[in-house]
């Protein structure tokens, strides 16, 4: 039993107010968001602060939920389980996502990923419009392709990513956006 | 013409759409789990009234909140607005939300129809 006071203990020392782990619905998704606006409500907190956190965790959820059946073919279930994560802080909140993707997809997601790190916020923008403009309506999957580009506006912070090797055909996609409590900077 | 009146939910916003009465509007959150089916209908009854319009119409836009899938649409809905003569958007916000704002600024430039800002 000793693992529960050791994930306790992990929970207190990284001050995360939330964390999910298992299967991602829409259903799910509500539930979270719901959880995580109440504390944030009981917690008094700012409301330009709170809308920019649901923002963003309705993309990081929504990205989670879609492409959770990708790997479905590939072995053991449980490999398709991904984890979310709201950690908060004097400063900041801290949204965290992990979920397994396919091998194949890592070097399309770390170029959008990059290329969004390089833009300064004028850059964002446009490159936002570009993308609403141009692309050719919803995906499959039903995203605009839109999600990581409006993440990064709304936190005004870099999106921070990781990709850790599970097998031959999957990696662990491991997501982390900041939102400060403080003015963001303009 | 039919009304098109859908009651908002906490993932899809509400929506009016009342030729007779004059009000087009759409409210609330919107996160729906698939943004494209939602939306079908509005874009139909869009058509429809597009083929004849009122003399002038105002499509109230006032939502707390919409994901990026929705934005996609949204755009779609003012695609449409784009083609029928006297129409403008009334885009609200809430007096503190920047954001909201700014991503009215945004679509206003990506159509060419006219805006007003509105704060609640």
């Amino acid at each position: 039993m000793k693992y529960i006071y050791e994930l306790h203990k992990v929970m207190v020392a990284r001050n995360l107010i939330l964390v999910y782990e298992g299967e991602f619905t829409q259903e799910i998704t509500k539930s979270v968001l719901a959880m995580a606006e109440r504390n944030m409500d009981t917690m008094k907190e700012d409301s330009t602060v709170k809308r920019k956190v649901f923002n963003i965790m309705v993309e990081c959820l929504q990205n989670i939920v879609k492409h959770s059946d990708e790997i479905n073919s590939h072995s053991v279930s449980e490999l398709n389980n991904a984890i979310f994560m709201i950690g908060k802080q004097d400063d900041k909140y801290i949204v965290v996502s992990g979920n397994p993707i396919a091998n194949d997809k890592i070097d399309m997601l770390r170029g959008k990923l990059e290329k969004i790190n390089s833009l300064d916020k004028d850059g964002l923008k446009e490159h936002y419009k570009e993308v609403i403009k141009n692309g050719k309506g919803l995906s499959e999957k039903g995203g605009a392709g839109l999600g990581f580009i409006d993440m990064a506006r709304k936190s005004g912070q870099k999106l921070q990513f990781d990709f850790e090797p599970v097998n031959e055909e999957i990696s662990f996609f491991s997501l982390k956006t900041v939102i400060l409590r403080t003015n963001t900077p303009d | 013409m039919e009304v098109l009146n859908l009651p908002g939910t906490d993932d899809t916003p509400t929506i009016i759409l009342d030729r007779n009465n004059g009000i087009f509007e759409i409210s609330g959150r919107s996160l729906p789990e698939d943004s494209a089916e939602f939306y079908t209908p509005i874009l139909e009854w869009l058509d429809g009234y597009s083929n004849s319009p009122n003399s002038e119409t105002e499509f109230v836009f006032k939502l707390e909140y919409f994901n990026t899938a929705s934005s996609k649409l949204i755009l779609d809905i003012l695609s449409k607005l784009e083609t029928i003569d006297n129409t403008k958007v009334a885009w609200y916000y809430h007096e503190d939300d920047e954001d909201m704002q700014e991503a009215g600024n945004e679509f206003s430039e990506l159509v060419e129809v006219p805006f007003d800002f509105k704060t609640y």
